[in-house]
């Protein structure tokens, strides 16, 4: 390819349902690689379902559906001959809860390595430390790889899941509201990382919390009633947005 | 969004007033509060020492009626524990060696849990992770039906169909045989594995199915190491649970699996549990109070404490192979 594209999913006139509800209306933007994009609006609004388009997760629901234009590289994204297997690899996702396996903490790391790679043990363990200190959890948990990962705090869990996440190589971070069940000083150290993460992974985030989107990301997009009404700069979004309904809401008027 | 300057609104009014009135009602004293507490607890107290008085008395009467048999002259522990010759209703001497009715028990529940176990659980998987919800709304309720079966049903089933189609298959099957009452055991089983090891794996939370496919993880990817090892020790249950049922199961071996106790492997022959023999007893076409009638409580107090050491078994399992998530 001649001009390399700078962005990493493309969507075009996307429309997405959920039955006979149309959560996502004629949706265009483009994610830029190598930057934090935020989805912000209220909840219902569309931004989780745009979020789980991107990898493919709405699979899990039988009524989802979706018709327009999504792609990442050459990959169509809404093709059902789409190899999700493959684009969940380079596509990961971090959810809402921690959702750490009930088994060790090693063995929550190389779940993913283990499923698409043959590595051997040394292999395996270097890249569970190698993911683990990406996701700066290592310090932590170093001394009890073989302990449960249910028994690490809230906001462990969580840097555990996106260490799980990075382990499977992805191009692409996706976080469904990761702060949302932490406390401050969890969701500090996850705002860190993605800071630390931002330089090579394409990382879009799903938030509530307007600091957070400010603080953290590059590019902003707000949703309201399944449409993308402002995608801009995060530092426009918030200091001198084009439209109304987004100042109100980043000014905290409504959602 | 409220108005600066409200209008009286008549039924508003009417029900402000009402609600006053109601709210002056005389509440609950707290005496009479605390007295039926008091009432309920006793009565709640009484249900269950009931059941403990019934689990008490049982195994009253059972250690009861095995020590008399154990003061016969013509039996002996090192007889009753060391031989598997259990020949109580033929002519002198006669032996009681448990071995011979355990193995019958063993050899039906073996067969019986080698078709109830894999077939129930994968059958569970498919229904779990795999049916479209209207096939799993639709097999459900089918598989609920086939545990209220009246087991005397399978019983005959066993000997009018599957002994004859063993028969068909392989001449050398006796018309009783260990075989086809392990199978219709089995079919009996199968539901209750089926459902309870199904609830089990419902019960794991879908978040944890999101993570392993997020991950790139197949849908069986995500069943086999992950699902399945999350609700191991539900599955486990289901197991020991099945396995209970057909060690106690009677009727069906009764009626297909014969009379005629001997330590044997071989499915193809006649053999008899210890519940088999326990109906034959109770059925009354023996003597009654001679030893072979007071060798049924003996071997009732046997069953009682095998099951009994499955269940323990089966908490220590659970225990070990506990893994919560949350």
């Amino acid at each position: 390819m001649a001009n390399q594209s700078t962005n990493a999913i493309e969507a075009s006139n996307l429309n997405a349902w959920y039955g006979d509800f149309q959560a996502l209306n004629s949706i265009s933007l483009q994610i830029p690689k190598n930057e934090v994009t935020a989805f912000i609006g209220p909840s219902g609004c569309g931004k989780s379902t745009l979020l789980r388009w991107f990898n493919r997760m709405n699979d899990t629901i039988h009524s989802a559906s979706a018709t327009g234009d999504l792609r990442l590289g050459d990959i169509d994204l809404l093709s059902s001959a789409t190899d999700v297997v493959d684009l969940r690899r380079r596509v990961g996702i971090v959810f809402q809860k921690a959702n750490p396996f009930p088994k060790s903490i090693f063995e929550n790391v190389a779940f993913g390595p283990r499923l698409h790679m043959k590595l051997n043990k040394t292999e395996l363990q270097d890249l569970v430390e190698w993911a683990l200190r990406k996701a700066a959890v290592w310090e932590e948990v170093k001394d009890r790889l073989n302990a449960p990962a249910l028994g690490l705090s809230g906001g462990q869990q969580q840097r555990l899941c996106i260490a799980r996440a990075i382990a499977t190589g992805p191009e692409i971070l996706l976080m469904d509201e990761p702060c949302s069940a932490l406390d401050p000083a969890s969701t500090l150290a996850i705002e860190d990382l993605m800071d630390e993460l931002r330089s090579q992974y394409t990382i879009v985030i799903v938030t509530h919390n307007m600091q957070q989107a400010s603080r953290c990301s590059d590019k902003t997009a707000f949703f309201f009633e399944g449409k993308v009404i402002e995608f801009n700069s995060t530092e426009k979004i918030f200091t001198t947005p084009n439209a109304k309904q987004t100042e109100d809401y980043v000014r905290g008027k409504f959602g | 969004m409220s108005q600066p300057v409200a209008v009286p609104d008549p039924t508003k009014i009417a029900l402000e007033s009402r609600a006053k009135s109601l709210l002056n009602r005389p509440r609950r004293r707290l005496a009479a509060t605390r007295f039926s507490e008091i009432g309920i607890y006793v009565a709640l107290i009484c249900c269950g020492l009931f059941s403990l008085l019934i689990t008490v008395s049982i195994i009253g009467v059972l250690l009861t009626e095995t020590t008399r048999f154990f003061q016969f002259d013509e039996v002996t522990l090192s007889n009753f524990l060391g031989s598997a010759e259990w020949t109580p209703n033929l002519g002198e001497p006669k032996s009681f060696g448990i071995w011979g009715l355990i193995s019958g028990t063993l050899l039906v529940t073996g067969i019986a849990m080698a078709f109830a176990l894999p077939l129930g659980l994968v059958t569970a998987i498919y229904l779990s992770e795999y049916a479209p919800r209207q096939i799993r709304n639709f097999l459900k309720p089918i598989l609920e039906v086939l545990a209220g079966i009246p087991t005397v049903v399978y019983g005959f089933f066993a000997l009018m169909t599957i002994t004859p189609f063993l028969q068909w298959v392989h001449e050398g099957f006796n018309v009783y045989n260990a075989m086809s009452a392990g199978l219709a055991v089995g079919i009996l089983c199968f539901p209750t594995v089926c459902s309870l090891a199904e609830d089990a794996l419902q019960s794991v939370p879908k978040t944890l199915r999101d993570g392993a496919l997020g991950l790139g993880g197949t849908r069986f990817d995500a069943t086999v190491k992950v699902i399945l090892p999350a609700a191991l020790s539900g599955i486990i249950s289901a197991f020991l649970l099945a396995v209970a049922r057909a060690i106690g199961e009677t009727m069906i071996v009764a009626l297909a699996a014969g009379s005629r106790p001997q330590a044997t492997l071989d499915p193809r022959n006649e053999i008899q549990t210890m519940t088999g023999f326990m109906v034959q007893m109770a059925g009354g076409d023996v003597s009654n109070f001679g030893t072979e009638y007071f060798s049924m409580y003996a071997v009732a107090f046997t069953l009682f404490l095998i099951t009994l050491a499955l269940t323990m078994m089966g908490n220590v399992v659970r225990g070990r192979f506990r893994e919560t998530y949350e």
